[in-house]
């Protein structure tokens, strides 16, 4: 199969019930593609989110999507709280591993050395010990009497994020948004969106190839202009604030969220 | 222009910062953000090096190059000096709740999560913990849910903490030694009498509370001048509010 397809075909990989990592809002969300996977009404995902989520995590559980919740944080910043995310654990419908940011960088830091975890300070005497059984406290081997917090590796079936650019060989520009090289290192397979097609190849010239991730990680990619629409692809466009202060203020209660996705998931497309 | 409630606050929050290398501030903090840029203006005026300030969400205000995990590692190395947190609730041993209150799987109040507090909490030397909302919602006896410690016990590594809680009424110190706040001054147009009404935890209360002091003429000039248009970089709605900044689409 080619590197580059149809945005349904890029998505195959995302299958009912595996493990899915997803980027924080600054560093290109693959919105277009969360849209497609409610419309194709993905199931049981474990969504991990590096380090925390706004728009996306919100969708996917509104819609159903999320069994397991793996991140520090979903919020909508300036806009409030994310209401399906609060809806969801306020009706115990949303399996919530709570974590901490850097422990999510970390575990997944571990999977990219291909290694079983990785040590992070900070943590003890927090209740996020008490909610996360995984999470042991080991006394640190090189010190005296120091105890320190081991956190399991995080090893994703599929990272999905969107990018500026992509070139034929699958090589994908993300600059310098290097928390996408991580879920790309730490996952199993990587799907892309990208707003455009680069002529050549990403990795011959020697000013973008520093800014590239190695087609080698990438298991497909799609073209999918303004693809992290109503949230903004960092340098190229901004957030959508009216948009997103209407999704706000529908997504409150389940009818105004089903109304919203009526409109912007099943029916009219992003502008 | 009269002075707005907000300037006093990031007045104030600059002089707590005081002199340093390295000030960061993360997601929906404007006054810290107004602050740190505050200080940098200040440095720069008076042809000082500036410190370094890093806002999370702006494209401008910020040097990383290495992804967010890089803001956590300076802080793990002790490369970052100040940085903001918040609660939904806190309580007077400096304890953060950014979870939620009732039971984990299926609380009565669900708050966002506690982004990176569990970490940068134990290891940034000044945290200063801000909470506009004054309230015995916010400032309870005892978290529900501790996000983050305000002390720890003697063998956890611990090399930050907080410094200081402000709110819109007044500021509290953190007495690491005796594990509570100290009121350390109250805001013009409030009573300590109002602090002691609307706050669910003990604090000290030394027998003379001093009034917040207002920015002097230079510090709001600079406030107004340089850094409400920086700030609407981030922060528009609020930079309009305070500021009358209007951002250019």
């Amino acid at each position: 199969m080619p590197v580059i397809v149809s945005l349904e075909d890029a998505l195959a990989p995302i299958v009912d019930g595996c493990m899915l990592a997803v980027p924080r809002e600054q560093a290109g969300v693959a919105m277009e593609a969360t849209r497609a996977l409610i419309r194709r009404n993905v199931k049981n995902l474990h969504l991990v989110a590096l380090p925390a989520s706004t728009l996306q995590a919100d969708m996917l559980i509104g819609a159903g999507g999320v069994e397991t919740l793996e991140t520090s944080a979903v919020s909508l910043g300036e806009f409030g709280p994310a209401p399906r995310f609060t809806a969801a654990m306020t009706g115990g419908a949303l399996r919530m591993k709570d974590a901490t940011c850097p422990a999510i960088y970390a575990a997944l830091e571990a999977a990219e050395k291909g290694n079983p975890f990785m040590p992070l300070r900070g943590l003890i005497g927090s209740d996020l010990m008490n909610v996360r059984s995984d999470w042991r406290v080991i006394d640190n081997p090189f010190g005296n009497d120091d105890p320190i917090v081991l956190l399991p590796a995080i090893r994703p079936d599929v990272a999905l994020f969107h990018a500026p650019m992509a070139d034929c060989d699958g090589n994908v520009w993300i600059g310098r948004q290097r928390d996408l090289a991580t879920l790309a290192h730490a996952s199993r397979k990587t799907v892309v969106t990208v707003e455009r097609l680069h002529d050549g190849n990403l990795l011959s010239d020697p000013v973008l190839a520093a800014g590239v991730l190695p087609g080698f990680y990438v298991e497909a990619v799609a073209v999918v202009e303004r693809g992290a629409w109503p949230l903004s692809l960092p340098d190229y466009y901004p957030v959508d604030v009216a948009h997103l202060a209407e999704y706000a203020r529908l997504a409150k209660t389940a009818e105004g969220f089903a109304r919203y996705c009526d409109e912007y998931v099943f029916g009219k497309k992003a502008a | 222009m009269s002075l707005q409630s907000e300037e006093l606050l990031i007045a104030a929050v600059a002089d707590l910062i005081g002199d340093v290398r390295h000030i960061a501030v993360g997601n929906a903090s404007p006054i810290p953000a107004a602050a740190a840029l505050l200080c940098r203006a200040r440095a720069n005026s008076r042809s000082q090096r500036p410190p370094y300030v890093s806002l999370l969400q702006s494209r401008k205000h910020n040097f990383f190059t290495d992804g967010g995990v890089e803001l956590f590692d300076c802080a793990g190395q002790g490369r970052m000096d100040v940085f903001f947190l918040s609660g939904g609730e806190i309580d007077g041993e400096g304890n953060i709740n950014l979870v939620g209150i009732g039971d984990h799987d299926k609380p009565q109040v669900r708050f966002p999560g506690s982004f990176g507090s569990a970490y940068l909490y134990f290891v940034v030397p000044k945290v200063i913990l801000f909470r506009t909302e004054h309230s015995r919602r916010t400032l309870v006896p005892k978290v529900s849910f501790v996000s983050a410690p305000g002390v720890s016990d003697p063998k956890v590594y611990r090399s930050g903490g907080p410094v200081a809680l402000i709110t819109n009424r007044c500021l509290f110190a953190f007495d690491k030694e005796r594990r509570c706040f100290r009121l350390q001054s109250v805001h013009p147009g409030h009573s300590i009498d109002e602090i002691v009404e609307h706050t669910g935890f003990d604090f000290d209360r030394p027998d003379r509370v001093p009034e917040t002091p207002a920015p002097d003429t230079q510090t709001l000039r600079l406030m107004r001048e340089v850094v409400a248009p920086e700030l609407a970089e981030v922060y528009p709605q609020f930079a309009e509010k305070v500021f009358g900044i209007v951002k250019a689409a």
